[in-house]
């Protein structure tokens, strides 16, 4: 009666097989490396600049004890730290501004374990030291600056077919247009359907107050907060990766909050500085002339103009371009840029501005045909042409800009940038953290330490006051541990102090199944049952109340993890996967166990429990 | 075999109920007091504001570094240590115009000019904004998890057994907080996160509990035997698990409040308060609840469909 299939057992064994494998890339630690990832668009980690980045490495008697090329990046891995902070200098040197050249620590795990997914858990901040920030999007401001575009749009349609209007004014959320009779407000409404198709339009034509009243649908008002938080995080994305850190986190929080941490950063104040910078976006006139610009590489720049440099240089480019210092327009006038095709399905990038920089797009083009303007992304007062192209009929609001062999990922790339040029909408800092590295790591000690000695102080006792069955529920209990950390690193979730507090809660309470059980069959056996009988009857019955009680505290730990926020989601997360695992090993595990020690004696007179 | 708890006769629990209820009673209205009165110290994750985590090289001394951190004149700041004599906890208001990173700035300058010694650990900076929602976050959880404990037990058992449980154990989570009021200890994120745990934890011991007490009522040999005797006998025979169980959660829940430092100290004294409560409000609160509100053999043997025979 107490021996289980041998399926059942094989699962015990692969279970366990499987835990270790998975837990075991925690124990190897980590050493120190170097990451290298592409800067822009257009600068490649191929094996081109591995070879290069090896050969200056060799060069200055520095060997990587492991290379490790990725999909994109490339990482290398050194002997130690002060190896890892020459090389890190070297290759900086070597590859130059388009690539980020990060300090990284990376596990020891061997190949053979990686391969098989099996990975580390990813250490939170907490333990691991860096910085953290809780960024809120202004979404008023946002708004306010669609509107005051939605204003100037209206006015310029309305001008543009002669309808004549009064005062255009910004109420709360809404534009109004003042009218003089009933005749102007169907004319507005007309042109305003036709040309802005997504705003709310409602007329008034009650006697003495004529006019047009504009808002944005609702849709279009959380679609626009939606956005804006998409190209905030976008733009975080480009502004962190300056900062060279390896692995940060950029999330939205919440409606309108965006969580930044940056792990290994200490200095939070060069972070904020990094974090809150404006990059804007400008069209300028460029000057092709070969002379003149061949004059200006000598050093020869004319006055009023600049020699800035090409952002994705392909073959048979100039990697500089002679640009007019005069700004023609800004990226605040820029509506949308997202990759497109053209009718030869090459890929292009289309553009379309609002009706202020359409009108000043049209009259610039339409002095300028033949010549050749450029876009210009402006960073830290550092400017980089993203693309010349040469103007060959007058454009509006809407155009494309074809790159000549610009490839798919080119064009979404750089339509990327020119939409994250600069924020959507303001931010403000709620909430931030610094914590030392040294402080990490004695967070992770002192979680381990607690954490141990409450286990062996459980174990002890059990294996003294329950003897067998006291064994059995030790290791059920160390096999909790070992499921849990494994289910931990296959989820590659990240663990946080309050996630280690929850491994160790999670042990002080999976032992109340056993408990249950080993009280059980001592009660059993009170009333007189046999040794066989007693255990299969302990566990049945005991069943039904760990399953109760796990039920009940599931619920308050699914509660936690719905309404918790940051500390306390990962505590919940930790608690509720530790009572998942509890009720597999202190009930299935536990009676297989038990099941091999005593459900193959056949004259069994007495337990130990 | 070891017994701790071998009891032969059944212990009259359900006699002491008038004089338990008003133990309980008396123990929740001076932790209500105390929460009105004192009013719980909110971290720094609630009511906003800068913490700086400082620690020295040898044993600070605290009366100079307060007088240091008022100098800079910023309000309200607070000095405290952190579980050592090294460890120094400065926390400072939110000041207009004024960013954390120049504050802790500030803060880690004037202390460093009187004593080289001194490292920045952690820096945090919470804004104004942040805290109230925390605390209706917490309530949110709070009452789900009521109203989840609640469900989940009017189906499994029935309403008056739902009901007690969760008022018992709101007992347990009045008295912690009623504790950390008294105490003026710090009311951080992980203590919530340690309440909330309790709540769980403790809902768990009532149910071990009822499910003895709705197992009894099926049993022929429990025929005769009035409610409260029922009650009692099934107090008693989970008795020894309860302690057990108590005593492994509590030594785990220890050795997190003696070693594991001060980021896990909050969270470890609410579960070490909440759970020698768990045991008091789980046998002597809950169980007369369901005698108050009239539970009888006939509101779980009708319901012959729940064949669960329960433990321990």
């Amino acid at each position: 009666m107490n021996r289980y299939p041998l399926w059942k057992y094989g699962l015990m064994a692969l279970t366990l097989v499987v835990s270790l494998l998975y837990t075991l890339p925690n124990f190897y630690g980590e050493s120190p490396a170097v990451q290298i990832s592409a800067a822009r668009s257009s600068a490649q980690v191929d094996a081109a600049v591995k070879d290069k980045v090896l050969g200056q490495l060799n060069a200055a008697g520095l060997v990587p004890t492991a290379v490790l090329p990725g999909t994109d990046t490339l990482k290398l891995r050194f002997k130690d730290v002060e190896q890892q902070i020459k090389a890190k200098d070297v290759i900086q040197q070597s590859l130059g501004e388009n690539y980020i050249v990060a300090l990284n620590l990376l596990s020891n795990t061997p190949e053979w374990l990686s391969g098989i997914g099996a990975k580390p858990m990813f250490l939170g901040l907490d333990l691991r030291g860096g910085v953290h920030f809780l960024l809120e999007v202004d979404m008023k401001a946002a708004v306010d600056k669609q509107m005051q575009k939605m204003g100037s749009s209206i006015r310029r349609e309305l001008k543009d077919k002669k309808v004549r209007y009064g005062r255009v004014s910004l109420e709360r959320d809404s534009v109004s247009v003042q009218l003089r009779d009933a005749e102007t407000v169907d004319q507005t409404m007309a042109v305003l359907k036709k040309a802005m198709p997504d705003i709310v339009l409602t007329p008034s034509k009650t006697e003495g107050n004529f006019r047009v009243v504009a808002s944005f649908s609702q849709a279009s008002l959380s679609q626009m907060k939606t956005d804006a938080v998409a190209q905030n995080i976008t733009t975080l994305h480009n502004r962190v990766n300056e900062l060279g850190v390896a692995e940060p986190i950029i999330q939205q929080q919440g409606e309108g909050r965006i969580v930044v941490q940056l792990p290994g950063v200490q200095d939070t104040a060069k972070a904020k500085d990094i974090l809150g910078r404006t990059a804007s976006l400008e069209v300028r006139m460029a000057e092709t002339d070969p002379a003149k610009h061949m004059e200006a590489q000598n050093g020869n720049v004319p006055a009023g103009y600049e020699l800035l440099p090409m952002a994705g240089v392909r073959k048979g480019q100039t990697e500089t371009i002679l640009i007019k210092k005069e700004v023609e327009l800004t990226g605040d006038n820029i509506v949308k840029a997202e990759p497109r095709y053209d009718q030869n399905n090459n890929p292009v990038i289309g553009i379309e501005l609002d009706s202020l920089g359409a009108s000043i797009f049209r009259d610039l083009t339409r002095e300028n045909v033949g010549k050749n303007m450029a876009i210009v992304l402006v960073e830290r007062g550092k400017g980089e042409v993203i693309t010349a192209p040469r103007i060959n009929a007058e454009l509006g609001g809407s155009f494309v800009i074809e790159g000549g062999g610009m490839t798919v990922k080119e064009a979404s790339d750089i339509s990327l940038l020119v939409r994250a040029g600069s924020l959507a909408a303001p931010m403000n800092i709620v909430e931030e953290r610094t914590i030392g590295p040294s402080l990490g790591k004695e967070n992770i000690q002192k979680g381990f330490n607690s954490t141990l000695y409450g286990f062996v102080a459980i174990a002890v006792f059990m294996m003294i006051y329950y003897r067998m069955f006291g064994v059995v529920s030790a290791v059920a209990l160390a096999v909790n541990v070992l499921f849990l950390l494994a289910l931990l690193s296959m989820l590659q979730a990240t663990l946080t102090l309050p996630g280690i507090a929850a491994i160790a809660l999670a042990l002080g309470m999976a032992i109340d199944s056993n408990v249950l059980i080993n009280e059980r069959i001592r009660e059993e056996i009170r009333n007189g049952m046999s040794p066989q009988m007693a255990i299969s009857e302990g566990y049945r019955h005991a069943f039904a109340t760990i399953l109760d009680s796990n039920v009940t505290t599931f619920i308050a730990g699914g509660a936690l993890f719905l309404f918790g926020s940051g500390a306390v989601k990962g505590f919940a997360v930790v608690h509720c996967l530790g009572i998942l695992t509890s009720m597999f090993s202190a009930v299935f595990f536990s009676r297989g166990l038990v099941n091999l020690i005593y459900g193959y004696r056949r004259r069994l007179t007495s337990l130990a429990v | 075999m070891i017994e701790f708890f071998h009891i032969k006769r059944d212990i009259p629990f359900m006699s002491y109920g008038k004089l338990t209820t008003a133990i309980s009673l008396l123990t929740f209205v001076v932790a209500v007091f105390f929460l009105v009165h004192k009013g719980l110290n909110f971290g720094v994750e609630f009511t906003g504001g800068t913490v700086v985590e400082l620690r020295y090289e040898q044993p600070a001394d605290f009366q100079q570094i307060r007088q240091h951190v008022d100098s800079l004149k910023y309000g309200e700041a607070q000095v405290q240590s952190l579980g050592t004599a090294r460890d120094v906890m400065v926390r400072l208001p939110n000041i207009k115009g004024k960013t954390s990173a120049q504050l802790s700035d500030e803060v880690f300058n004037v202390l460093k000019s009187s004593r080289p010694d001194v490292k920045v650990m952690k820096v945090e900076f919470i804004g104004p904004s942040v805290g109230d929602e925390l605390v209706t976050h917490g309530l949110t959880a709070l009452a789900v998890v009521c109203l989840g404990i609640i469900m989940y037990l009017a189906v499994r058992f029935e309403w008056r057994f739902a009901v007690s449980a969760v008022i018992a154990n709101m007992h347990d989570v009045v008295i912690i907080l009623g504790c950390f009021a008294f105490f003026q200890w710090e009311f951080s994120l992980a203590v919530l996160a340690g309440v909330l745990a309790v709540l769980g934890y403790s809902v768990n011991e009532s149910v071990v509990v009822f499910d003895r007490i709705r197992e009894n009522f099926h049993k022929p040999t429990m025929r005769g035997k009035t409610v409260p005797e029922v009650i009692d006998n099934a107090i008693t025979a989970t008795m020894s698990r309860t302690i057990i169980t108590h005593a492994s959660t509590e030594a785990m829940v220890l050795s997190m409040l003696v070693f594991g430092g001060a980021a896990l100290h909050g969270f470890s004294m609410a579960l070490t308060i909440g759970i020698v409560f768990g045991i008091y409000s789980s046998v002597l609160v809950a169980s007369p609840l369901l005698l108050m509100f009239g539970v009888s053999r006939d509101n779980m043997v009708k319901q012959t469909v729940v064949k669960e025979e329960a433990v321990v």
